[in-house]
């Protein structure tokens, strides 16, 4: 009784200490300095049309490898409690998996198999045209992963390369360092996307090292979170 | 009301739902979804923050030129923290799930009191 009291009083308590914050607001009228400044200059600074992607690539560039750093130490925390120690073998195998799994439809199983390449080919084309477009690294990441989700729910059974899974992974977080370190020897700093040339703007091929970086990020989190899909699958085995 | 308010507001009160829910629940992953509750209220809020009036998407083409975009956009920095923050979400959603897994195989149980090392 004392407890629910004390949650509905700190409930009460924080509500009112959000109120004022609500309830005072306008629609802004101007942006912050900083936003201005990315927004006047960022178009002819970097050359990327998608002024989002220049602020989560290379103004903003080493919270999101912070951020990549978070998603790996997440993938590794499921890999570590799924690893710590196998159910026995056969017999009483834990009641998660008791059941004998069913297999997916005819229906499932084909349409798995037809939209995979359509789902991988989607992801990689948001991740490439991340500074033209809405989308992203991890937008596109997100989607190459569902498109291997998707398969496993056809066959869960279905064998999957962790070797180039983790080369994968290890390949493109190295890289993407690599690319940042570039930056910081031909350009003004870290993961500055301004030593490859400029190119057209609102072209494919242009807005200097964003769509390489933005493709290792994509790479990085579709490998992670197929880790983190895969290693739930083989734990329920 | 304005759109700011609007979308404040209904962070808040996600937010606030997310936290009864964390602060009430005993089940783990009746926890986890007041956990992404929150997780999407603040969202919100961020994006609320970066709100301008009439404004739209920091993305340059044809109906916005480059040079007078100022006033028109809204803020780019909130969008690029959300627009990580959901994929983070999800990774540390996964992550609290295979707790919840792990703690159900080790203890026959999902409520958070059979986990007795949590208390002090």
């Amino acid at each position: 009784m004392i407890k629910r009291f004390i949650i509905v009083l700190a409930l009460a308590a924080i509500a009112v200490g959000l109120y004022p914050l609500a309830w005072g607001i306008q629609d802004a009228e101007i942006l912050t300095e900083v936003a201005n400044e990315y927004v006047e200059n960022g178009a002819d600074d970097l050359g990327a049309a998608n002024l989002v992607t220049s602020v989560v690539v290379s103004y903003r560039g080493l919270d999101t490898l912070g951020e990549i750093t978070v998603l790996f130490a997440a993938t590794a925390g499921v890999t570590m409690l799924f690893a710590a120690r196998k159910p026995k073998k056969s017999g009483q195998k834990g009641s998660l998996a008791d059941d004998s799994r069913r297999t997916g439809s005819e229906l499932l199983q084909t349409g798995a198999d037809f939209l995979f390449p359509i789902l991988w080919m989607f992801g990689m084309y948001i991740f490439v045209h991340g500074h033209l477009t809405p989308g992203g690294g991890f937008q596109g990441g997100v989607v190459l992963a569902s498109a291997v989700l998707l398969l496993l729910f056809a066959d869960s059974d279905r064998k999957m390369g962790h070797t180039l899974l983790q080369i994968a992974e290890a390949l493109s977080g190295a890289a993407y360092v690599a690319v940042g370190l570039l930056g910081l020897w031909f350009a003004a700093g870290f993961l500055d996307p301004r030593f490859l040339a400029a190119g057209e703007f609102g072209q494919l091929f242009s807005a200097g090292a964003i769509p390489v970086i933005y493709a290792l990020i994509g790479i990085k989190v579709g490998a992670e979170l197929t880790g983190i899909v895969d290693t739930m699958r083989r734990s329920a085995l | 009301m304005n759109i700011t308010q609007i979308v404040l507001i209904l962070g808040f009160l996600l937010s606030l739902i997310g936290f009864w829910g964390l602060l009430t629940r005993r089940d783990l992953f009746r926890m986890i979804i007041s956990f992404s509750l929150l997780d999407t209220g603040v969202h919100m809020i961020m994006i609320g923050i970066g709100y301008i009036k009439g404004g739209t998407a920091p993305i340059f083409d044809e109906a916005l030129a480059v040079g007078e975009a100022v006033g028109k956009v809204v803020d780019p920095v909130p969008s690029a923290l959300v627009l990580t923050a959901i994929v983070i979400g999800l990774a540390v959603t996964a992550l609290m799930l295979s707790y919840a897994v792990r703690v159900y195989t080790s203890r026959k149980s999902l409520s958070i009191d059979a986990v007795k090392e949590l208390k002090w």
